[in-house]
């Protein structure tokens, strides 16, 4: 039976308290909310924190309020059972509904909040494994080694962003509020992230992140294709996030792609984007923006199935998105 | 260090001493002799430990017990009533969707929770709803065919119930 | 040839229970949770035990020092390789396990040493408080590399190089057959290995109950997940050197084993040996990650196939070549090399048949035997390539089965014996429910529909047949025992109480007992209490392997049924004046067959037979017949009492941008002969196709850099719900006259055809072959892109096998065998084992007395 690691084990019973206890017991101590991600790291001892903050009973993390006119709040305590089935996720955000239900599997979207999902630890296959194993290889520079095992010659950390709601949440451009005991700060959801596999977010250790707040979305159509090998359990290993919205005269009036599973921070397709607002889509055109976003997508060996596939499934997927936005009749994939 | 906590597993009370680093799967099983549930993996990945809390699936073996003190834990044991059986488990054994047995458990706890939020699921909803839970032996066909046996005799049961009422109505 | 017909004299039917869909006996068990498994073991004292394992694939150990661990508070054992040396191994012939590593370390997981201490916390602590010095080897991580380097010795007991065990045969007239054909064409296929997965991971319980006045010192007792008490009890009783009166082995529930519990293991050596130092209990637990490297799952084997064919596609010759990546130890892979090649001329009636396979030991865990064990492999080469000759030759894939296919009641080239046989009605069945000629005729309409929607799915169907067998015809050590025995006990008060070495995997066969039992004592299945698996309080059953409990056991229990039986119709005979052999059981009751009124309850009858004969125990036992298979040198692998088969068809949707496949159905016909319990068998031809739909898609256990890749169920995949096919049985057949009631096999065969249909029903979609399992999405991407390239593109080439190119001549002598001109080899029939007893007391079948004196067809002679 694989078990834990020792901690000391802290229930605040307020958003204050969980912030200075955080502040108190320093980088050695870990939030921790569903912890569908953080108790199997630990026990593969990818983390070992000395104590854990548990976010459960922090009323100020939950509930789902607001308005496709004013926006939607969300507490980042809400579990992603309760953010894909909410009417108004469901009805006005449904590419952040689509996401949350992709999720691993009904019981881990049960206890798995929103908030654990964006700041899901970057995923690699040489890094998430037990210690024995890791031990067995020699370990990576992300915990206990100096090299990288899949790029050795790279001087950093090549694991991948694998949140499913997270290019969501970036072509939704949600805004995500930080609080600790120095303040709080509202960010918008991209300068959350870092590419850097080692250091994914810019959070700081002592920061909680509470709520994640929608924009109203007025005219968008948005939607979420994941590759994946099985229905359920597995990670992305390509998430596509299209939104867009057209102009009267059907040209497409602004657009948004962004890709997960391809880097190490959700990335946005800049060039695809451009290439497609203001135009009128045709299939040729589709598959030029497809191409130009699935430039940026530079997946390494370190997650299933082949760099070249993961590679080669891209500018697919991002047409697919498109398709399904635009009502085309397009070819269902297999899946 | 160890700490008191007070569970409530199957509508019993159980006060227990546990390291804060022990799951629920590990309390439930070592500390309260609860071996029913069962498991896989420890790491999410098969569901084999899945438990309910406050009626809905969850994996005991990432959940912390002290995390969990004022929830209403059901496991497999506390599926049958006073030694009534539950009409999940008897159409699981009349029907075949047991082989093993080892993710039975888990696969029951799941269904449960479906049928008390959809009494009539269609097969897809069955598939979606049991999408957490592994099964190596039977390639869940017995297990869809008697999770809509149950559902069957589970909404029979009600319309009996009902019986008495809708002879009320002129 | 008819003799079998008459072997065994039936119970004739109707029958009460036999052919009932009841629950398992144990299904209010599982159902409720209160079954027990060995890790829901909890007792007094208990110690949690663990083993330290290599994290180098290939080192020798240069020193191990467990001081500091050994000071630890709460540490109470740690034991070395040194403190077990004696070897040990599943198979007489390939004795080279030892408990922990003493000198070298093979894989990475190899245990190293062992620690018994109060709680897993300490226990872990202690693990990593032992120090190992190791002097690094270079590691060989494959077929290819395994050959390249004769010089790198994993085992210094393998002959040449790492050569585990080579053979060759040739049956009949290879070179005569391709000289005579029409149409010769070869292949190379590769197929990945593959682990078990079952749901619970490996686990025991070991306890020492110490005993001065005894010299042993005491008795130990072993509950342990385990396919196979009896071998577990040998290996344990040879290794801690404690005689087998003093151990005894217990399964209890055993969480799905698949064959991946079937080898004695590392931990339970370990357990029992720190229990015994300790004198407390001793549980381990393996992790998941454990289970993926002790292993003993389905060999990787890359394999060539050549066939000769006439025009018609007859075929004239076959020649099958099987390179096995056994990984680090033997394990059962002596025979898994055997039954690469065995079974083929069972499925078709091949006039001449040549077979060289080979073993290599590599840096990985060791491979064993997984559900079809060694079958499924060959079963994919052979049925993609027929069907590759199929298109080739322009013939329909089902005729060209149908000309070949084995005949009922004949001999195979390589001298088995083959009896009940409905293989072509599964054949036709599966094409006639799955709508296969209709499906093949829209195919126009279908595509032009597809083009027309911008569809990029594409859907085909395919098909492949095969064989597999009930039971080995050999013990592992060979001997002239019983392979499966059972008592029946029946008290005063009506009870009947089964006790059977035979162990319950999951499948049912602790079921099959009772209602076999229930069958022929005429009474209530519920009414039997069943002891099983344990060494200690049941007769031997050699384990749930090779398909064979069912059929074994099963004749052993009515053996056993049938003596009590006689017993109690003797002493109701003089009660109710009626002769014996007027009187039948049924309902409870005995009672006359030609006036049901006169009659006696089971009860009354037990109490007259108890106090006219004594106490009521009754044992019977099976083994397979002798004459069932050739008289050559490695003749024992392949012989069974029975075969089944089947044939399947499967509907996949491939999705041609992205090389996803999604299987829409399986269709699986399977000659069960007489179904014990329809639901049981729906329920094991569900899992085997389950499972066949994952090794052909999915699941594959690879490594990279000497290290498992992916040793965890969120990485090595095996299907959910949202992936798996839907299923539809057909059982086909008649009954067996060997088997139980006309029961053969149902566990493993119905695995067999699933990947070729699937991999052929991709051909069909979308045009392209993938010769190697599994099928991912990948390799079905880059065959399609390379086989639609446009001028101007650069495709990586279509994935292929790589052939083995050997130097050397087959590292093995030549065996050449045919079968006998009728007449050379005659001899008066043997009975079965287990059946001799009847002959003798001339029960009479239902056809009417002792079988004639007969013969043999075509025995066969060495040439
Ligand atoms: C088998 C399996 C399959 C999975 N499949 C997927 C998948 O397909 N897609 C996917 O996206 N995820 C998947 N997951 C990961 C995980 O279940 C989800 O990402 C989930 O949303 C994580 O949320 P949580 O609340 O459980 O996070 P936790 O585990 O509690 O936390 C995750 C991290 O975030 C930190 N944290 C959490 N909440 C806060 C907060 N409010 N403020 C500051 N820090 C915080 C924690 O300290 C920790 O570092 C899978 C997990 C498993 C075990
Ligand atoms: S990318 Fe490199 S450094 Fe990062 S986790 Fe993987 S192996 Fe380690
Ligand atoms: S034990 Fe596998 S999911 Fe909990
Ligand atoms: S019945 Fe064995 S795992 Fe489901």
């Amino acid at each position: 039976m694989l078990r834990l690691p020792p901690f000391r084990y802290l229930a605040p019973r307020t958003l204050s308290e969980a912030t200075r206890l955080l502040a108190e017991e320093g980088p050695a101590a870990m939030p921790v909310a569903g912890g569908t991600d953080l108790l199997p790291n630990m026990k593969r001892r990818q983390f070992t924190p000395a104590a854990l903050v548990g976010l459960r009973r922090l009323h100020e993390l939950k509930g789902i309020s607001g308005s496709p006119e004013v926006g939607v709040r969300i507490g980042a305590g809400e579990t992603l059972t309760s953010v894909s089935t909410h009417p108004l996720i469901r009805t006005h955000y449904p590419a952040l509904a689509l996401a949350a239900a992709a999720v691993s599997t009904p019981q881990l979207r049960n206890a798995g909040t929103i908030g654990g999902n964006i700041l899901l630890d970057t995923r690699c296959n040489y890094y998430n494994q037990t210690e024995f194993w890791r031990h067995s290889i020699g370990y990576c520079m992300k915990r206990d080694g100096s090299i990288c095992l899949v790029a050795p010659g790279s001087p950093r950390c090549w694991a991948i962003s694998s949140a499913d709601t997270v290019p969501v949440l970036v072509v939704l451009q949600a805004r995500v509020r930080l609080v600790s005991v120095r303040g709080e700060r509202e960010i918008p959801i991209q300068e959350l992230f870092r590419d850097d596999g080692m250091r994914p977010y810019t959070r700081e250790t002592d920061e909680i992140l509470s709520e994640i707040w929608l924009p109203p979305a007025p005219g968008w159509r948005s939607t979420y294709l994941k590759l994946r090998r099985r229905g359920s359990f597995d990670f992305p290993i390509l998430g596509v996030a299209a939104a867009l919205r057209r102009e009267q005269d059907g040209r497409i009036g602004d657009v948004r792609i962004a890709l997960g599973a391809v880097a190490s921070h959700p990335v946005e397709a800049e060039e695809a984007m451009a290439h497609l607002r203001g135009q009128q889509p045709t299939p040729a055109l589709l598959q030029e923006v497809a191409a130009l976003a699935a430039k940026r997508a530079r997946p390494l060996d370190n997650a299933d199935l082949t760099i070249t596939y993961r590679k080669q499934l891209t500018p697919v997927y991002v047409r697919r998105a498109l398709d399904l936005l635009l009502g085309a009749e397009q070819g269902s994939g297999a899946k | 260090m160890r700490e008191l906590i007070t569970l409530r597993v199957n509508g019993e009370r159980y006060e227990v001493a546990v390291l804060p680093h022990r799951t629920l799967l590990e309390v439930l099983r070592e500390d309260l002799g609860l071996i029913g549930t069962k498991h896989g993996c420890e790491l999410g990945e098969c569901g084999a430990c899945t438990v309910l809390l406050d009626g809905v699936p969850v994996l005991s073996c990432l959940t912390l017990p002290l995390e969990v003190q004022g929830a209403e834990i059901t496991t497999i044991e506390g599926l049958e009533e006073r030694g009534r059986l539950h009409p999940l488990q008897e159409a699981f054994a009349e029907l075949g969707a047991a082989q093993c047995g080892y993710c039975t458990p888990g696969m029951l706890l799941s269904a449960a929770a479906l049928l008390r939020q959809n009494p009539r699921p269609t097969r897809e909803e069955i598939k979606q709803a049991l999408a957490g839970n592994l099964c190596r032996c039977t390639g869940y066909t017995k297990i869809y065919e008697a999770i809509e046996a149950a559902a069957r005799r589970l909404s029979a049961v009600h319309e009996d119930e009902r019986q008495p009422d809708a002879a009320l109505q002129p | 040839m008819d003799e079998w017909r008459r072997l065994q004299p039936r119970k004739a039917g109707p029958y009460r229970v036999v052919g009932q869909p009841l629950p398992k006996v144990d299904a209010y068990s599982t159902v409720t949770g209160r079954a027990v498994y060995a890790d829901d073991i909890m007792l007094p004292r208990m110690l949690y035990g663990g083993l330290l394992r290599s994290p180098h694939p290939h080192a020798r150990i240069l020193s191990i020092n467990t001081r500091k661990a050994r000071e630890l508070p709460g540490v109470l054992a740690i034991i070395t390789g040194e403190d077990l040396p004696r070897k040990y191994g599943i198979l007489p012939s390939s004795q080279d396990e030892t408990a922990l590593a003493i000198d070298k370390v093979r894989y990475v997981g190899d245990p190293v040493a062992a620690v018994a201490a109060v709680d897993p916390d300490t226990l872990e602590q202690a693990l990593r408080l032992i120090e190992v010095e190791y002097e690094v080897l270079p590691a060989l991580m494959s077929i290819d590399e395994a050959l390249a380097h004769p010089d790198i010795k994993i085992h210094e007991e393998a002959r040449t190089g790492n050569i585990h065990k080579a053979v060759s045969y040739e049956f009949g007239e290879v070179e005569a057959g391709f000289a005579a054909a029409d149409y010769v064409r070869e292949d190379w296929f590769y197929y990945e290995g593959n682990n078990h997965v079952p749901i619970e991971t490996h686990a025991c319980v070991a306890r020492w109950e110490p005993d001065p006045h005894d010299p042993v010192g005491g008795k130990l007792t072993l509950w342990s997940s385990t396919q196979t008490p009896h071998y577990v009890h040998r290996e344990v009783s040879k290794v801690l050197g404690i005689p087998p009166s003093h151990l005894r082995v217990i399964a209890p529930h055993v969480g799905g084993g698949f064959g991946g519990k079937s080898d004695p293991f590392s931990h339970e050596i370990c357990a029992c040996e720190l229990a015994r130092r300790t004198g407390r209990p001793v549980k381990i637990t393996c992790t998941r990650e454990e289970v993926f490297l002790i292993h003993r799952g389905r060999h990787p084997v890359k394999m060539w196939i050549k066939t000769g064919l006439k025009r018609d596609g007859t075929i004239t010759a076959m020649h099958f070549r099987s390179f096995l990546d056994g990984g680090a130890y033997g394990s059962y892979g002596v025979a898994t090399t055997y039954y690469t090649g065995a079974l083929q001329p069972v499925t078709y009636a091949l006039p001449a048949y040549k077979f060289e396979g080979m073993r290599l030991f590599t840096n990985k865990p060791p491979c064993g035997p997984k559900r079809g064990h060694g079958t499924p492999q060959p079963r994919f080469a052979v049925e993609v390539h027929l069907d590759k000759i199929a298109a080739d030759l322009g013939l329909d894939p089902i005729e060209l089965r149908k000309r070949n296919l084995v005949r009922p009641f004949s001999r195979t080239i390589n001298g088995l014996r083959i009896t009940s046989c409905a293989l072509e009605e599964c054949l036709e069945q599966v094409v006639a429910r799955s709508g296969w000629r209709e499906f093949q005729a829209a195919r126009p309409a279908r595509e032009a529909e597809a083009e027309r929607r911008f569809s990029p799915v594409r859907y085909g169907m395919g098909l492949a047949v095969s064989t597999y067998i009930c039971g080995a015809g050999k013990p592992i050590y060979w001997n002239d025992m019983p392979h499966s025995a059972v008592q029946i006990r029946l008290d005063r008060g009506g009870g009947v109480t089964v006790y059977c070495g035979a162990t319950d995997i999951g499948q049912g066969s602790t079921s099959v007992l009772a209602y076999i039992v229930a069958e022929e004592l005429g009474v209530e299945p519920e009414r039997i209490h069943l002891e099983t698996a344990d060494t200690t309080l049941t007769p031997v059953d050699l384990g749930s392997y090779s398909s064979r409990v069912t059929f074994m056991a099963g004749n052993a229990a009515i053996q056993a049924a049938r003596r009590l039986k006689e017993l109690l119709h003797s002493a109701a005979a003089e009660r109710l004046r009626v002769p014996p052999d007027r009187l039948e059981s049924g309902d409870g009751c005995i009672y006359s067959v030609d006036d049901p009124q006169v009659a006696l309850s089971f009860e009354q009858a037990v109490q007259l037979a108890e106090a006219r004969y004594g106490a009521l125990v009754s044992a019977g036992s099976y083994a397979p017949p002798e004459d069932i298979h050739g008289d050559f040198k490695g003749a024992g692998v392949g012989p069974s009492p029975a075969y089944s088969y089947s044939a399947c068809v499967a509907l996949v949707a491939v999705d041609s941008e992205t090389g996803e496949v999604k299987v829409e159905k399986l269709w699986l016909a399977h000659d069960v002969g007489q179904a014990i319990n329809p639901l049981l068998v729906a329920g094991q031809v569900e899992g085997s196709a389950y499972m066949g739909y994952g090794e052909a898609l999915m699941e594959q256990q690879i490594f990279r850099k000497g290290r498992h890749k992916i040793p965890s169920i969120l990485d090595y995949k095996i299907p959910t719900t949202l992936d798996t096919p839907e299923i539809e049985t057909i059982l086909v057949g008649q009954p067996d006259e060997e088997g139980p009631f006309g029961g053969k096999e149902a566990g493993q065969g119905p695995l067999l055809p699933v990947m070729p249909a699937i991999a052929n029903a991709i051909y069909n979609a979308v045009g392209i072959r993938i010769d190697e399992v599994p099928i991912t999405p990948d390799k079905v991407l880059r065959a399609l892109k390379a086989a639609r390239s446009e001028p101007g593109e650069r495709p990586l080439p279509p994935p292929r096998v790589t052939p083995i190119a050997l130097s050397e001549p087959w590292p093995a002598r030549l065996i050449r065998w045919s079968p006998g001109h009728a007449g050379l080899a005659e001899q008066p029939l043997k009975l079965m084992n287990g059946h001799r007893q009847y002959q003798e007391q001339g029960e009479s079948t239902p056809q009417g007395a002792a079988t004639p004196p007969s013969r043999l067809p075509q025995k066969g002679g060495t040439a």
